[in-house]
């Protein structure tokens, strides 16, 4: 019993993170009919994002410390960061501490603009063109995206640590009454999935309680009779672009502690974000929050030594698996509308 | 000529004439210049423009011609390499089976994920294959260790039993006793040109290759083809299942890839899984694409486009940029080479992303069609262009909307 609740909470975190691409995936799919092989790097971006918040407040001033003396006797130089010098000691260092957090404010702006940007200058331009040339444009934009953050930040994963205060593990298991150290969570990984909760929570309440989301819904059941109505509908999918950016950007803030970010984070995460809308059913949003945690979930235990050695490889390739059987038994995905991209 | 048109037959003899000569053609700096690492007529590189020109043309069987854009072409690439490599380590170390094996086993791959995939068409066919090459990937890298090396690569090792191996034979891949390695060096004056036997088996399969390609899409099956990438639903309508060209468009570029593989595993006797993984697949498209999909020069163009920039593009570095401006004010200098530093070198990935973008938006044809618009700018002088049809393609027009 605890073993699988321990695959369960392990699959979590993969699965919110799978769940929050696949979701604005499919919010650009279903809105503007545009498949984005560029929405890898939005969530790369997203992540560096919180490196360079990191950066932005260790930024130091050098001063020489000439009561402290290194082993030649020379005066030692001691890096002070600016925030440290102006909010003081504890303040300044927690600030530090939560750069990862704090960068979730960096994010949501920056990301928006991003995918503003993105929808206006490129993504408009490719409506009307074949589903071959938007997927090709924008696996050439993530190449573009990917080397340049790779100019400024290197090829090597950057350590961000999350704040102390959640460095260590729950012992969840003795919250349900079992062993202590049955079964440990780290308190990130908690954080994590309460945080991909929160904003799917709010994606979907945006639609299902707005105005906007309620004109967006109708834009995606009936794009051409919205615009009839006399509503111009296109600035309202720029703007749920650079929504669905903005998730992108949010979950890979996120994923930092949990994974040091490189360069082609967003490629290794976009190949199975794909997979996961499409077993979600291409244009749906619960389909693609639901397959992205069964399929977190189901990569866990993929990976437990039972599933291992009974099917030897089986970790590495379960999702594809999963994903070739339900293209082939049910195209539309789990909750696909009937008739949507079906052929 | 061969059965081709005078327009196909000059196109294929530029070709043939191009890659036989192209030991000379690529060297065109003398050995000593500043100018001579521009040069790329070395065996090493030469080989890769053939076999990636092959690869590139197996791809836009299917893609150019069909529309099935594959995301997983990576994988008949790489199992042909194990393939070939599996025949030195058992047999000997002449490529002609190894060559052989290597295409059928690239065949035979491709028969089994083209099956299943080609029952999906559009972005569904390009995840299918997409997922297939990734989990091929993945179990080359892990479970299927004992056949493939995992990590390490699969290589001849010196206990491998090698049956019919004589004692006379050489040790390294070799066609009937010339060995793939064997390079003749020519200097004349200041230029050195070398002529290497792996390139030339390399160019001589291309070429075949490509002669076939040619007979592919001129044939009443290529017409097929394109009817399929045209208006797949009209052709339905006319009695005529798809499925089966498809599937043997999808197989006889799988058979493409493979032979690519097991060249490139006759050339280095040496396979890796990054050969199968989906970078590697999208590097083949990029070439495609860039090249011009649907044309015959097209891919060959990309490939060996591709292939010259990631060798030699990428090795300059901010010394050579600082000799090449050296003429100019030092302040200017320096700004030019901040400037142009992050696209070259290590960096040429960011070019080669832009610029495929920059194809992708403006180019749709490709360099292909860049070369026949400035063609046609030339031409225009001599007279006017006749007044091209808006839809070369005959899709359906939308009925007229009457209420």
């Amino acid at each position: 019993m605890d073993a699988i609740i321990i695959q369960i909470l392990n699959g979590l975190d993969k699965g919110s993170a799978y769940a929050l691409i696949a979701l604005g995936l499919t919010l650009i799919f279903g809105t503007l009919g545009v498949v984005n092989f560029a929405h890898g790097a939005l969530f790369m971006i997203g992540a560096f994002c919180a490196v360079t918040l990191q950066r932005i407040l260790t930024l130091s001033t050098v001063t020489i410390d000439e009561t402290q003396k290194d082993f030649l006797g020379n005066p030692l130089k001691v890096e002070t960061p600016y925030v440290v010098n102006w909010f003081g000691d504890s303040a300044g260092n927690s600030i530090i501490d939560w750069s990862v957090p704090l960068a979730i404010i960096l994010a949501i702006p920056v990301m928006l603009f991003i995918g503003y940007a993105m929808e206006r200058g490129l993504i408009k331009h490719f409506y009307k063109r074949p589903h071959a040339d938007q997927i090709l444009v924008t696996f050439g934009l993530a190449i573009v995206i990917q080397e340049i953050v790779k100019l400024f930040f290197g090829a090597n994963p950057i350590p961000t640590p999350a704040p102390d205060m959640f460095a260590g593990s729950l012992d969840f298991g003795v919250m349900l009454g079992f062993d202590p150290n049955a079964i440990i969570y780290p308190y990130w990984r908690l954080i994590y999935f309460a945080f991909a909760a929160i904003i799917i929570g709010a994606v979907f309440a945006f639609l299902q309680f707005t105005t906007f989301g309620m004109v967006v819904r109708a834009g995606m059941a009936d794009r051409e009779t919205v615009g009839l109505l006399g509503i111009d509908i296109d600035k309202r999918f720029t703007v749920m672009f650079g929504i669905a950016a903005a998730v992108a950007g949010l979950a890979g803030v996120m994923y930092t502690p949990i994974n040091p970010p490189n360069y082609h984070m967003g490629m290794d995460f976009l190949v199975l974000s794909f997979v996961v809308v499409v077993v979600g059913g291409m244009g749906s949003l619960p389909g693609a929050v639901l397959a992205g945690f069964l399929l977190g979930i189901l990569e866990s235990f993929a990976s437990t030594t039972w599933a291992t050695t009974t099917v030897p490889g089986i970790n590495q390739i379960v999702i594809y698996l999963v994903a070739i059987i339900v293209l082939l038994t049910r195209p539309r995905g789990l909750m696909g509308r009937k008739g949507v991209m079906e052929d | 000529m061969l059965g081709l048109n005078t327009r196909d037959a000059s196109l294929f003899v530029i070709v043939v004439i191009l890659a036989l000569t192209a030991p000379f053609l690529l060297n065109p700096f003398p050995a000593e210049s500043s100018l001579a690492q521009f040069n790329a007529g070395y065996p090493d590189l030469m080989q890769r423009f053939a076999i990636y020109g092959i690869f590139a043309i197996g791809f836009n069987i299917l893609f150019g011609l069909t529309g099935y854009l594959s995301f997983g072409h990576a994988a008949f690439l790489g199992v042909g390499s194990y393939a070939a490599v599996w025949m030195f380590k058992l047999l000997n170390y002449n490529i002609l089976p190894a060559v052989i094996l290597s295409v059928i086993v690239g065949g035979l791959f491709a028969l089994l994920i083209g099956y299943i995939s080609l029952r999906r068409s559009g972005i569904y066919f390009s995840i299918l294959t997409l997922a297939f090459a990734q989990m091929s990937f993945a179990l080359a890298y892990s479970v299927l260790t004992p056949i493939t090396n995992g990590e390490t690569g699969l290589q001849v090792y010196t206990d491998d039993p090698q049956y019919l191996q004589s004692a006379d034979a050489p040790s390294i891949p070799h066609l009937f006793g010339v060995t793939m390695r064997s390079t003749q060096d020519i200097d004349f004056g200041a230029w050195s040109f070398s002529f290497n036997a792996g390139y030339y088996v390399c160019a001589v399969m291309m070429i075949v290759m490509f002669y076939l390609s040619i007979r592919i899409f001129r044939s009443p099956f290529g017409m097929m083809l394109r009817a399929i990438k045209t208006n797949q639903t009209r052709m339905n309508y006319t009695g005529l299942n798809p499925r089966p060209y498809t599937l043997a468009a999808f197989v006889i570029s799988g058979m493409y890839a493979g032979l690519a593989g097991g060249l490139l595993a006759a050339m280095d006797p040496l396979a890796g899984a990054e050969r199968m993984q989906w970078t590697a697949s999208g590097e083949v498209v990029l070439m495609t694409i860039l090249g011009g999909a649907g044309t015959l020069l097209g891919p060959v163009l990309g490939a060996g486009f591709i292939k010259y920039f990631e060798n030699i593009f990428s090795k300059i570095n901010e010394n050579v940029l600082h000799q090449w401006f050296a003429f100019l004010p030092d302040g200017l200098e320096d700004f030019l080479v901040t400037i142009l530093y992050p696209f070259v070198g290590k960096g040429w990935h960011l070019t080669l992303g832009l610029l495929f973008m920059l194809v992708v938006i403006f180019l749709p044809g490709g360099l292909m069609e860049g070369g026949q618009r400035i063609g046609r700018i030339f031409r225009k002088r001599e007279k006017k262009p006749e007044v091209r049809a808006k839809d070369p393609e005959h899709h359906p027009k939308p009925s007229p909307h009457v209420a």
